[in-house]
């Protein structure tokens, strides 16, 4: 297996020192050159697990294991996208790029590879803008390429189109699947969408919240593009809601048990 | 109307007002001598070269001075920033030294260096120095956790997270830092010059004030004046503007 994912636990210590549970048991196997969602109400500690997948962040207890090498820190065998394309503004886009090839090769094969991915992601004219010239949609886009010019085995997307329109996501999931389908990366993608993880995913991983576990592995096998399988989808779409609907029932009366507390 | 109509009308209206006066002596001209006084003062000024002689000799003291305080500013901020032990101790004494004009020095520093130039340098370096510690000190520690986590998942860490991410993107602060400990350096210059030896704008307004040339002494404050707001407005605010549109805090 590729990433394996064992008996993670993660505790956080709230503000009175009690101990939190965010993750609790959680066991994942991925293949590689699979494209995984793992899906979930807010606070179900998706991103905190991929975040531990990347390095970032410490499990309080249990092991991931990579490519046979075992996860402590951060490294650029795994690009990470953020819900933000966290670019570096003072930077222009040739430079975010290159930005992780500095070290390991000249200027020349930097801005090369750069090319190729800002090619990949169709933003070729855009080498000398900065990023607070470019819409949301295209920087997302830039950092897709950053990632990816390091040229790492896992990609790890932490809802990279969660904070954009409707009209660029869809566009967006069209590019990252050919993307997908042009590198073979292994990916993991944490969504809150269930539309997005079925037009992805080859799995999808639900998760539930307090603590946070592993609900349901469901396999995806519809033909790509999927669009054209839109009743098929949607049947998945209810069989996945059926999980779901109790977990953010839970979140909701929870959050309205809070509200009527303050 | 355009500003800048307005403001030439406004300052027309002054100077004819301060010229008609003066002909008219409802002021004796050593109370307020006449705008073609200061005139005459200023050419004469400048073509016996006395005045540009000050002006070399203020600004290499001001370039000195505002480079060791953005220096030492920037070095001691970092430190603050990371240190919480620093931040603590350090960091305490910094912002009561802030509180103190840094004029208030002078008198130890003639003491410690002799009625020199240094003396006047020492009061200019700590008129910067602390203003550009708690910028640098407030940039680093306020750099978006988003950027160290992307350049750390992009290998960076260490010194070259410090150097290609931390550093830049602590730069508005810097230039805020550095455009406040510009004008402190002024402030203090000239006030050190007043009190010390030449030349120096500031000894010339002394030295002018003395002999009760007073249309040297408009004069001279006229050219701090000018020069203060040249710097400020067409450098330190440019770049300031600049930085800020790069940096994405301002649309």
């Amino acid at each position: 297996m590729f990433i394996e994912i064992t008996d993670i636990q993660k505790q956080y210590l709230d503000k009175d020192n009690n101990p939190l549970n965010v993750l609790t048991d959680i066991n994942l196997k991925v293949e590689k050159g699979e494209f995984v969602s793992i899906l979930g109400p807010s606070g179900c500690g998706k991103s905190t697990l991929l975040s531990i997948v990347a390095g970032l962040t410490k499990a309080t207890s249990g092991e991931i294991v990579v490519n046979n090498q075992k996860i402590t820190k951060p490294g650029k065998d795994r690009g990470m996208v953020f819900q933000q394309a966290a670019l570096f503004p003072w930077l222009n886009v040739m430079e975010n790029v290159t930005f992780p090839l500095k070290k390991e090769m000249s200027k020349k094969q930097a801005e090369d590879q750069a090319k190729k991915y800002l090619q990949m992601v169709q933003l070729s004219n855009y080498l000398h803008h900065y990023p607070h010239e470019l819409s949301g949609g295209m920087q997302q886009r830039v950092a897709i390429a950053r990632a990816l010019a390091m040229n790492p085995d896992t990609l790890l997307m932490d809802e990279p189109f969660g904070a954009l329109d409707e009209q660029t996501r869809s566009r967006l999931h069209g590019q990252l699947e050919t993307i997908w389908t042009e590198t073979k990366k292994t990916i993991l993608f944490v969504t809150h969408s269930i539309s997005e993880s079925i037009k992805l995913s080859d799995r999808i991983i639900v998760m539930g919240t307090k603590p946070g576990t592993i609900l349901q592995d469901i396999q995806v096998d519809l033909p790509r593009p999927r669009e054209q399988y839109k009743k098929e989808m949607l049947e998945i779409e209810e069989h996945i809601m059926g999980y779901l609907k109790k977990e953010i029932d839970k979140v909701v009366s929870e959050e309205l048990a809070n509200a009527s507390n303050t | 109307m355009h500003p800048t109509l307005k403001r030439i009308i406004f300052f027309t209206s002054i100077i004819a007002f301060w010229e008609i006066g003066s002909r008219l002596e409802l002021w004796l001209p050593i109370i307020l001598p006449s705008p073609t006084m200061v005139l005459d003062a200023l050419v004469t000024g400048f073509e016996d070269k006395t005045l540009i002689y000050d002006l070399v000799a203020s600004f290499k003291r001001l370039g000195v001075g505002l480079a060791l305080s953005l220096l030492i500013g920037s070095a001691l901020g970092v430190l603050l920033a990371k240190s919480k032990t620093a931040d603590e101790t350090i960091g305490t004494v910094i912002l009561a030294l802030q509180a103190v004009p840094s004029i208030v020095w002078l008198p130890l520093a003639i003491m410690w260096f002799g009625m020199n130039e240094t003396s006047v340098i020492f009061v200019v370096v700590l008129g910067g120095t602390f203003v550009m510690t708690l910028n640098m000190r407030s940039g680093i520690k306020n750099v978006h956790p988003l950027y160290i986590k992307a350049a750390q998942t992009m290998g960076s860490r260490g010194w070259d997270l410090f150097v290609r991410v931390i550093f830049p993107a602590s730069i508005p602060h810097v230039v805020t830092g550095a455009r406040l400990a510009w004008a402190f350096c002024w402030r203090a210059l000239m006030a050190g010059e007043l009190l010390s030896t030449g030349p120096g704008l500031g000894y010339t307004l002394r030295f002018a004030s003395d002999f009760g040339n007073m249309a040297l002494v408009i004069g001279v404050m006229i050219i701090i004046g000018i020069i203060g707001y040249i710097v400020d407005q067409l450098i330190f605010q440019r770049v300031e503007k600049t930085v800020l549109k790069r940096w994405g805090l301002e649309s």
